[in-house]
């Protein structure tokens, strides 16, 4: 029998997932040790997160109305050009699209509102003790609430074009918090290293657009040559990707594989993120 | 009891005229050999310990260090090298506006502030009234922070950073930009909490405040701590020093 790439990551993610719970068993008194400080922080953290949703929704009914609007308007667009010009031939493809669309929008919303957080407070940074991962932790919340508005544009999707719902649906729940758990890793890295190189920003930026024709959102993974495959496995986007259309398109709970493989990506950008941001957060107010 | 242990601190800070803050100017600086890193030393092995229920004054002329070596009790700054460490919980006045934003109004900014503390929204509800009437700021509640004149900013930042008794309470010269009448109510304040045991640090260039409120005193010069000891003394000595 011969071993896919997937075979190998989720070999790799149980290795990871096994030194993650060595980790945190043996650190679970420093753990316990934060815990009092992100307790008394809760209140800044619901306050900022409340705030950002009220500047964006509250303030102006278009904003309720974008997180809708923006899906469905790239969701016709790419319909009417991809779906016709390629002949992809994929069932519901209006959904097929939306679906990894969302997922996409979450993980790059999350990382870019977050890239610039810290260096957005500076002002308050410099003045008062905040514990700085609040920040990033911010903007993940605030991009998690706008993924689940734009859900009410996959709902109109779906009553539209009367596709079938599975009960797998339900399943949504645990891709985001796999995604999430991504995102913040990839947002504590991006907004440390930000402070210290500006121009992160510029070339996240860049990399981001590079990074959705690199996640099989408008073709289906499928369509590439194997070769090309093997390397677009390797992006961690592929699998929330195709767990969120597996619950969503074909109701079938992902294997066994595709969760050990989300939850290893996850896992290794989380600890990276925060061994990273802990060794450099007390440097940051000198580079602001 | 110590509530304030500050051991050998050394702060120092880069001063490259050209700082590299960007990975393209670094690598082709690293690729140079050009990596230069100038260090200025704000603070210079200072020590000093508080103990519960001092009132200590901080002196010293333009950038000796006092904001910083208050911004490192705070918690705000890492010293470079050494420790300070605080026994129980701080409010810090630090600057003008500390934990302000500028575009929402006294309303939003009374509740923002407070989470920044720790407070929840709930206790922030129940004692607004009593910081926005000692602030006098009624008429002004729905006003945008940045049209406030700078003694209405500090008079707010002190309202709500006392309106608990902190144990440690911090304040960098914010007293000396209200008007008379908001100096005698916050010097008022101050010897209430005092009477509850709040240790209070401070740095004034007003050397009657600080004689008249501070139990010790502190000279900072160049970094340096010059001299530590009663209020009198040391302001004594540093209006000596510092006219010589
Ligand atoms: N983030 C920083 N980067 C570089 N230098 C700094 C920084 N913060 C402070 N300094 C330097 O440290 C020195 C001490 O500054 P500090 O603000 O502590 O002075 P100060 O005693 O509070 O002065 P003042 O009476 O004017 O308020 C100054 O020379 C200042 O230039
Ligand atoms: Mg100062």
């Amino acid at each position: 029998m011969e071993l896919t790439i997937e075979d190998i990551l989720a070999a790799i993610s149980v290795v990871i997932i096994a030194a993650t719970i060595i980790l945190v068993v043996v650190n679970i008194p420093r753990l316990k040790a934060l815990w009092p400080g992100f307790k008394k922080y809760r209140h800044l953290l619901a306050t900022l997160v409340s705030r950002d949703i009220k500047v964006k929704y509250r303030r102006s009914v278009l904003g309720l109305l974008w997180s809708v609007l923006q899906p469905l308007f790239f969701m016709l667009i790419i319909t009417l050009v991809f779906a016709n010009v390629f002949k992809l031939g994929i069932r519901d493809y209006p959904v097929f699209y939306i679906t990894g669309f969302v997922v996409f929008s979450f993980v790059s919303e999350s990382t870019t509102l977050s890239l610039n957080s810290i260096l957005g407070n500076a002002s308050l940074i410099k003045k008062v003790y905040i514990p700085k991962y609040i920040f990033p932790l911010q903007k993940c919340l605030f991009a998690l609430v706008n993924m689940v508005f734009s859900l009410i544009a996959v709902a109109i999707v779906y009553i539209i074009l009367q596709v079938q719902v599975y009960p797998t649906v339900f399943l949504l729940v645990v891709v985001m918090a796999y995604a999430a758990v991504f995102s913040f890793g990839l947002s504590l890295i991006l907004s440390a290293a930000v402070m210290f190189f500006r121009d992160v920003a510029h070339l996240y930026g860049i990399w981001v657009t590079a990074w959705m024709y690199l996640t099989p959102i408008l073709y289906p993974l499928s369509i590439l040559p194997e070769p090309v495959q093997n390397i677009v496995k390797l992006n961690p986007l592929v699998y929330y990707v195709e767990y969120a259309r597996s619950v969503m398109i074909d109701g079938v709970i992902p294997d066994l594989n595709t969760n050990l493989i989300c939850i290893g990506f996850a896992l290794l950008t989380l600890i990276i993120g925060l061994v990273f941001f802990k060794r450099t957060q007390d440097r940051f107010i000198l580079h602001m | 009891m110590n509530m304030i242990e500050v051991e050998n601190v050394t702060m120092r800070f880069n001063m490259s005229r050209e700082k590299v803050d960007s990975l393209k100017e670094y690598f082709i600086r690293f690729m140079k050999r050009q990596l230069y890193f100038e260090e200025f030393t704000a603070l210079e092995n200072i020590s000093l310990t508080v103990k519960q229920g001092d009132i200590i004054g901080i002196v010293g002329l333009n950038g000796s260090g006092k904001s910083t070596l208050l911004k490192i009790i705070s918690g705000i700054l890492k010293p470079t090298s050494g420790s300070a460490r605080i026994h129980g919980s701080i409010s810090p006045l630090i600057e003008l506006g500390s934990g302000f934003d500028f575009d929402l109004t006294a309303r939003e900014n009374v509740y923002l502030n407070g989470a920044v503390l720790g407070y929840s929204k709930a206790f922030m509800s129940e004692n607004y009234a009593e910081i926005i009437e000692f602030a006098e700021l009624s008429e002004f509640q729905d006003v945008a922070i940045k049209n406030f004149s700078s003694g209405m900013i500090a008079r707010l930042g002190f309202s709500i950073a006392t309106i608990t008794k902190p144990d440690i309470l911090i304040v960098d010269e914010i007293l000396s930009v209200g008007d008379f009448r908001f100096k005698e109510k916050s010097e008022k304040r101050i010897h209430d909490l005092m009477a509850g045991g709040t240790t209070v640090v401070m740095v004034s260039h007003d050397i009657g405040q600080i004689e008249k409120l501070c139990n010790r005193a502190i000279w900072l010069n160049h970094g340096k701590l010059m001299l530590e000891g009663d209020a009198k003394t040391v302001c004594a000595a540093y209006q000596a020093g510092a006219t010589q």
